[in-house]
């Protein structure tokens, strides 16, 4: 039972993180059909400028991630979508696709060359410690990583569905003639949502960077797998994407504890492929429909 | 002169060099032009499958990697080449062909998906299956044919072997794309539904296009294991995916000639560009960037656009990235 505890709680912070990553691609591809594959290079980057700012800069770690978040959110957020998304959209999706792999070979190679090829400590924020409730052993930092989860997740659904900026965002997602029409500044809106998923990135890279180390590589799986939550949760809403994140995060758990830690990988492609094959919507998506 | 000849006269010109060349080569460049000659064949598959049919798939490496891997397993106990060569083209048609399933559900950026994870599969099947693949300590040794008495151990000589497996899947290639099923497969690519209603059985030839593809992957991983002689995992994930995919569009996807200009710009520029060490590959993701904004239909459709601009007139083949909404 303990270890069940402690598998749920360690799966939960993974799946959150997960979650976080997966929101934001859907968010993208929800206002402005961008695919973006380098999504999880996205996530590698912003601890890479937290550094950067300490070891450069002199900063201390709390400015540092200040500065990083606001840095990561011009240019993951802004300059992405200005000087990438914007020229190439209108070519279609193969292009953005190849574009945005460009993109993370660019990153990639990038933090590599500039800033280091080995894996780099990154500080924590809160404490790493273990707590011990009724014989399991948690992890404080997976706590702390699901309560940030938790109330990221719900200040954006009240920013989204709460608010007039949020609703006019949904607006321009259902159907992006009508919204202009009405008079919604559409393309402010969708610069919205890249602010928004640059924020979300950051999060997530300050969350799981002091647990897996800042490393250059890190955005190959990363990426792939908030990819494959956002499919398997239902890729046209929000909540599709924290489904399929938090229980992409809890099978890797229990599959690497009691199946094979070999083939733990494996397990979201299987999911992906049996979901595209039997229930392509998703497990709680609606079929052919837009929101956020 | 037409297009068609100015074509014929470049390709003239570069068959030629590719003949010549190896004779003014260090050994180093002898192996560079086989890897060349040897991606541009899992290329040109590529190409059959997104250029042509209009379906991207991730998972080209996989198909090199199991026909490298099939080739390495047997020639290292002692069967011939030829032998690899047929079973890994069944197997990578077969295989392939299932591949071709996801297709008829989903497109564009998620079939991408559906073959990335694919390919992964396939990876973490090389590295962990240690009875048959040997896992991360990879594969040595494997040995380089002697075909119909001609030993292809030297670097020229195995050169010609890959040079001539080139030619002949380049005569198939163009020969598929001038039957019907080349037209089928365009049909495909530009629009799905009236093929469809115009007869075309785009069940059969979208999983045909996979399959194919597919093998053309499975014949380059054959010649790929015996040229570099020792083969791990690491060599066909996903990075190698990914760069298949790039010379495809970077030559020009949908244009025959595409996959061999794509092929020298990804395997012989880094190689010259060795100076620059790092600073390569962060150019040339640069250099996609800035030709998927301005053009999407690669070196070639750029080409074609000066030509064109110069005041000839060519038809030329329809951007195969012009279909607008995904699925």
């Amino acid at each position: 039972m303990a270890d069940i505890l402690q598998l749920l709680v360690a799966g939960l912070a993974t799946g959150g993180i997960y979650a976080l990553v997966a929101i934001g691609f859907v968010l993208l591809w929800q206002t402005s059909q961008t695919i973006n594959f380098a999504q999880g290079e996205f996530v590698m980057v912003p601890a890479f400028f937290v550094l950067a700012a300490m070891k450069l800069g002199g900063l201390s770690f709390p400015v540092a991630m200040l500065l990083g978040f606001l840095v990561t959110v011009v240019v993951l957020g802004l300059l992405f979508k200005r000087l990438l998304v914007d020229p190439i959209i209108r070519h279609g999706v193969l292009p953005l696709v190849i574009s945005s792999i460009a993109l993370a070979i660019f990153l990639k190679e990038s933090v590599k060359e500039f800033y280091a090829a080995d894996a780099q400590p990154f500080p924590a924020a809160w404490a790493t410690t273990n707590l011990t409730v009724g014989g399991a052993v948690v992890a404080v930092q997976n706590l702390v990583i699901i309560a940030v989860a938790v109330v990221a997740v719900a200040a954006l659904q009240y920013f989204l569905a709460g608010t007039r900026t949020g609703r006019r965002m949904q607006a321009t997602a259902q159907n992006p003639g009508l919204a202009r029409i009405l008079g919604i500044p559409v393309e402010r809106m969708i610069l919205y949502t890249f602010l928004i998923n640059a924020g979300l990135v950051a999060l997530a890279s300050f969350l799981v960077s002091p647990i897996y180390l800042a490393k250059f590589s890190n955005g190959e799986t990363l990426g792939l797998v908030a990819f494959i939550a956002a499919i398997i949760g239902g890729f046209n809403q929000v909540r599709g994407a924290i489904v399929g994140g938090l229980l992409l995060g809890v099978i890797d758990n229990f599959v690497a504890a009691y199946l094979s830690a070999q083939y733990r990988g494996a397990i979201p492609l299987f999911l992906l492929i049996a979901v595209i094959l039997f229930r392509p919507q998703g497990l709680v998506g609606r079929v052919e429909e837009r929101t956020v | 002169m037409t297009r068609a000849r100015t074509a014929r006269v470049i390709a003239a010109a570069v068959v030629v060099a590719a003949i010549v060349a190896p004779f003014t080569l260090k050994p180093y460049g002898i192996y560079l032009l086989s890897l060349w000659a040897v991606m541009t064949i899992a290329a040109i598959g590529l190409n059959l499958t997104l250029g042509y049919a209009g379906q991207i798939s991730l998972a080209q490496a996989s198909f090199v990697g199991i026909g490298a891997y099939t080739a390495a397993i047997l020639t290292t106990q002692g069967w011939p080449l030829a032998a690899a060569f047929v079973l890994a083209m069944a197997l990578c048609f077969a295989i392939g062909w299932l591949l071709g399933y996801p297709a008829l559900r989903v497109q564009h950026h998620y079939l991408a998906f559906v073959t990335l994870s694919f390919a992964t599969l396939v990876f973490l099947v090389l590295r962990n299956e240690e009875w048959l693949t040997k896992g991360v300590y990879g594969i040595s040794g494997i040995p380089r044919p002697t075909v119909l008495g001609w030993s292809t151990q030297g670097p020229v000589d195995f050169y010609f072997f890959c040079l001539g497996v080139l030619a002949l899947v380049s005569a198939a290639t163009w020969w598929i794309i001038r039957s019907p099923w080349g037209r089928a497969f365009m049909a495909l690519r530009e629009n799905p539904i009236r093929a469809s209603s115009l007869g075309v059985d785009t069940r059969r030839y979208t999983l045909m296009a996979f399959a194919i593809g597919s093998v053309l992957g499975g014949i380059s991983g054959v010649l790929y294991a015996p040229l570099v002689q020792f083969i791990e995992p690491n060599a066909f994930a996903l990075g190698l995916s990914f760069n298949l995919l790039l010379m495809v569009i970077v030559g020009g996807s949908g244009y025959f000639y595409g996959p061999f200009l794509g092929a020298v710009v990804s395997v012989l520029l880094p190689e010259w560009l060795r100076f620059s060490e790092g600073l390569y590959l962060i150019l040339y993701a640069v250099f996609v960037m800035i030709l998927m904004a301005y053009f999407p239909s690669g070196l070639l459709g750029l080409a074609e656009g000066l030509i064109k601009r110069a005041g000839k007139p060519a038809p030329g083949p329809a951007l195969p990235t012009r279909d607008g909404d995904a699925s």
